[in-house]
């Protein structure tokens, strides 16, 4: 089983997809197969990252489990 | 009451505001705010997009919180998702309260949260090109008055 990376706003256009499956690992792995251009802007600051839902604080050290999803959150812009 | 909604489809506020108000009898006073998607400079569409997970539970802690804060009778939230089109409500939040004051105030604050610190991405079309809205300091300035 897989594990699935999100990408919001206008990270979706950035990775040309609005998610991405994934082999479960260290996310430090995973994001060293990805475009180098994506994953740096997958890294900047002001992008947030939620794992199944729930927003996380420290990035560093992520494992993704099988069925995990992981989401990548810009800076928002509603109403 | 609380009630807070992501609708996929236009909408007209007043056939909510209206039943929402009713629910508060002998309530002192009702505020409600829509936005519009602006029609000028040429904007053809918005989009609104969101993130299931946290988007409707972030929007129901703001109703929560509001209503805490403010004393309220309740609070009604609506904001859309998906493309819209110029003269579309976009967003509708209306407090009941037994004091004007808190009413007006009330939905100063869930608007200026609701467009800063809630999970929605938005992007514009003009000239047949889709472009994202960054978002603005004068908004993060806006929320954080009330920090």
């Amino acid at each position: 089983m897989s594990a699935r990376l999100v990408f919001l706003g206008r990270l979706a256009d950035f990775a040309g997809v609005p998610e991405r499956v994934v082999d479960p690992g260290a996310l430090e792995t995973i994001l060293a197969a990805v475009p180098s251009d994506l994953a740096v802007a997958l890294l900047d600051d002001r992008v947030r990252i939620a794992l199944n839902g729930e927003l996380i604080a420290e990035r560093g050290g992520i494992v993704l489990a099988a069925g995990d999803e992981l989401a990548f959150l810009p800076p928002v812009s509603g109403g | 009451m609380i009630d807070v909604r992501l609708l996929t489809d236009p909408f007209n506020p007043g056939l909510f505001v209206g039943p929402f108000t009713a629910a508060h009898p002998g309530l002192g006073g009702v505020c409600t705010f829509v936005g519009e998607v602006r029609g000028e400079g040429g904007v053809e569409a918005l989009e609104l997009s969101h993130y299931e997970p946290l988007t409707l539970p972030g929007m129901q802690a703001l109703g929560q919180g509001t209503v805490d804060r403010f004393g309220l009778l309740g609070i009604l939230i609506l904001h859309r998702t998906g493309v819209l089109l110029p003269g579309e409500p976009i967003v509708c939040v209306s407090a009941a309260a037994h004091h004007r004051r808190a009413a007006i105030d009330a939905v100063d604050y869930a608007m200026d949260h609701l467009k800063s610190r809630s999970w929605f991405w938005k992007r514009e079309k003009r000239g047949g090109q889709w472009r994202w809205i960054e978002p603005r300091a004068d908004d993060y300035t806006a929320a954080s008055r009330w920090d």
